[in-house]
């Protein structure tokens, strides 16, 4: 089946690519843009989506640094 | 004494790493596909780009079959040190603690840092002249070291932050300016910067050429 899984960084830790996306935003004009913050979108087929958890555990996400979100599986 | 060089998909560090060790003992590469240490007495994880960085930097190589023996041989007390992208493979490998993140200014640094000697008595420091910086090139885009400021607080009390940026030479934002830090057993050394790109006069900076004379000096049995 298809899964979807979000993977974020934590709250707490700078993410620098998600400020430079605000900076951009407000270059452009949109006001009122805060809290920007950039993860990661993982797609794929599985047969199993028990499994799916320990894929985040392991690969997918690094725990310390990064909260992750089966959406869909 | 001999060092064994992991080469993963995407190292490119390697080269300098073994050339480095071998003015210090002997080097060999070490295939990320095999499972065999060929009996070295050091194992160092190169710099470079693993797989890309897909997914997270050294997140792949992480399990290469190689690790499998790298992992076993520091649970028994065996020396490595990781270089930059070995260091980020190190902390995805639990090898060592923390992370390394995207740089704060998000740029590709690639500069002479000055380092401070934090903890001069581990393996990889004793051999240094006491007191006085290192000067080594760093070369990366995610070298921002970060661990919970618990683990950090521990880390230093423990003695296991190693170098320093010295002030305003910080590159990256790692907090606490921490470049390199130790495991707990005092067996596996990670920094981000290049000390193999730091051994000859032609570079600029010999500096380097100590962390490897240092391991070597350690396991030689010449310093207890």
């Amino acid at each position: 089946m298809h899964a979807r899984v979000l993977v974020r960084p934590k709250a707490g830790i700078l993410d620098p690519q998600g400020a430079a996306a605000e900076r951009a935003l407000s270059q452009l004009g949109f006001a009122g843009v805060s809290e920007v913050r950039i993860g990661r979108l993982v797609e794929l087929e599985v047969e199993d989506p028990a499994k799916l958890s320990e894929m985040c555990e392991r690969l997918l996400a690094n725990p310390l640094i990064e909260d992750y979100e089966i959406v869909d599986g | 004494m001999k060092f064994g060089v992991i080469v993963f998909p995407g190292t490119c560090d390697d080269i300098d790493a073994q050339l480095a060790c071998a003015r210090v003992g002997d080097a060999i590469p070490l295939w990320h596909a095999d499972h065999d240490l060929q009996s070295v007495d050091a194992v160092v994880i190169p710099g470079g780009f693993s797989y890309g960085d897909y997914l997270r930097a050294g997140a792949i190589a992480r399990f290469a079959p190689i690790m499998t023996e790298v992992i076993e041989f520091a649970g028994a007390g065996g020396h490595v040190m990781g270089i930059c992208n070995g260091f980020q493979i190190c902390c995805e490998a639990g090898l060592l603690p923390g992370a390394l993140l995207t740089n704060d200014n998000l740029r590709f640094v690639f500069r002479q840092v000055s380092l401070d000697v934090i903890n001069p008595d581990t393996a990889f420091t004793r051999s240094l002249e006491r007191g006085r910086p290192l000067s080594i090139p760093v070369k990366h885009t995610t070298g921002r070291f970060y661990a919970p400021e618990s683990d950090l607080d521990r880390l230093e009390q423990n003695g296991q932050v190693v170098l320093r940026y010295a002030p305003s030479q910080n590159p990256n934002g790692s907090l606490r300016d921490i470049a390199g830090v130790i495991n707990e057993q005092g067996n596996v050394f990670g920094l981000m910067p290049h000390p193999e790109h730091a051994v000859d006069p032609l570079t600029g900076s010999t500096d380097g050429l100590g962390l490897f004379a240092s391991l070597r000096d350690s396991l030689s049995g010449s310093l207890v």
